[in-house]
């Protein structure tokens, strides 16, 4: 094949992965998207932990990083059974499926997982360092919690994604999806954890858990949408 | 381009629900299966299209060349579901197919005017009746070219008026040099068609 035409065919392929990130992220921000859930599930989760916790500002400031990663984990989770499901309803599903033979279903997966990122999660990176200020945090521990949870939430939209692609089927898969998904997330939030740490405690490194973070966000950029390709190919019906 | 099916055979569920479908189509010819509930017509449909695995026989697309290799790069699947999103307008969901699948013979408005739905397509989806939903879905199939028509149950909902326009549309098609499998309990007031009615022998 010659280079133009490999150009041709990406520029093309391209274009029709834009179509469906715009497509996505619209109707994420139209009503029913669901786009503010996770937000507001994350804001209700950080603004309780204070009156639970107790007034201990020095307390609070030490489990801050912690909180945050685990209430944006879980916050993650909520969204993510609609990924396919919302699709599959109205027959769009079988539509992208056939799409197999022109472009890979694993690029539409990973297009629909950063539409996903984009739309409901990046919310929650941006709302971050507000919360931050909840939990009493210093500037140089909300700065990097925010930036772990940047690299580090994209893993857990695309392993989410292969869990979301095996319940599609399923009419309150929701559960069963963060059961399925949770034990492989375990990795992306004690990374992430352990970098917003080290960004403040003085002889933890930084640096290390933070590119193992990213290492793990790339890995399974490949891993998730193949699996979850694989899942939605086999489970039609 | 040629749409074979020889000895097919096919099941739900780990039942087989027809067995034994042999037919073949070339340019320009249609195909309307009719059978009763449950004789496999849906599942016939869906496993030309390549969304359900064969479970006898095979069904070969031939001649399509480079750009449709197989069925299911070469057909358009309209199944009961109008894969149309109800928060967003006709012609953003037009729009999106449009770019997904490749662009076809009418633009977006041009296909809405075709189906009898100029003027409405700033409308969200959701604010459609029943047929003219059915209307804008097959309207989909005029954005973007595919030489093969898979259409279940078409014309459900559609008025009088809208089935003789879906007529002209498929005959259009197949002068065109166009195949078309179509399951439906209605005439299709499409002339020539061969016919396939399932559940008696299989």
């Amino acid at each position: 094949m010659s280079g133009r035409t490999e150009g041709g065919a990406w520029a093309k392929a391209s274009h029709i992965m834009l179509a469906l990130f715009l497509r996505d992220i619209r109707l994420s921000i139209r009503a029913g998207g669901g786009a503010l859930t996770g937000v507001i599930f994350f804001l209700a989760v950080i603004a309780t932990i204070p009156f639970g916790v107790g007034p201990d500002l020095r307390l609070l400031a030490r489990i801050g990083p912690a909180i945050l990663w685990i209430a944006a984990l879980l916050a993650c989770l909520l969204g993510l059974d609609r990924l396919f499901q919302a699709d599959r309803e109205d027959g769009s599903l079988d539509l992208l499926v056939l799409g197999n033979d022109r472009q890979m279903l694993a690029l539409t997966v990973l297009t629909k997982c950063l539409a996903h990122w984009a739309g409901s999660v990046l919310p929650l990176v941006v709302a971050a360092p507000l919360l931050g200020l909840f939990m009493n945090m210093e500037p140089a521990g909300i700065g990097a919690t925010a930036l772990t949870l940047l690299v580090g939430t994209p893993a857990i939209t695309f392993i989410g994604a292969a869990g979301a692609a095996v319940a599609v089927a399923l009419p309150r898969g929701g559960l069963l999806i963060s059961v399925l998904v949770l034990p492989l997330t375990i990795p992306v939030l004690i990374f992430g954890v352990s970098a917003s740490y080290g960004a403040v405690a003085d002889p933890d490194p930084f640096l290390q858990p933070f590119l193992i973070l990213a290492a793990l966000t790339l890995f399974l950029a490949v891993l998730g949408p193949v699996a979850a390709a694989l899942a939605l190919r086999h489970g039609t019906d | 381009m040629r749409l074979i099916a020889e000895n097919l055979g096919g099941e739900r569920g780990g039942e087989s629900v027809f067995s034994a479908i042999e037919f073949a189509l070339g340019d320009g010819q249609a195909l309307v299966v009719t059978g009763a509930n449950g004789a496999g017509k849906s599942t016939l449909l869906r496993i030309i299209a390549g969304l359900l695995p064969v479970a006898a026989g095979r069904v070969r697309f031939e001649g399509g060349g480079e750009d449709f290799p197989s069925a299911a790069s070469a057909c358009h699947y309209l199944g009961h579901l109008n894969a149309m999103k109800t928060a967003l307008s006709v012609k953003e969901n037009l729009c999106f197919w449009r770019d997904f699948s490749g662009a076809g013979s009418a633009g977006v408005e041009d296909a809405l005017e075709t189906v009898g739905l100029g003027g409405i397509g700033h409308l969200p989806f959701g604010y459609l009746s029943t047929g003219q939903r059915r209307r804008a879905a097959i309207a989909k199939l005029l954005v973007s070219y595919r030489p093969l028509w898979l259409l279940d149950e078409p014309t459900a909902g559609l008025d009088k008026a809208s089935e003789e326009r879906f007529g002209g549309l498929m005959t259009q098609h197949l002068e065109e040099g166009g195949i078309i499998v179509a399951a439906t309990h209605l005439p299709l007031g499409i002339d020539r068609a061969k016919a396939l009615r399932m559940g008696e022998s299989g």
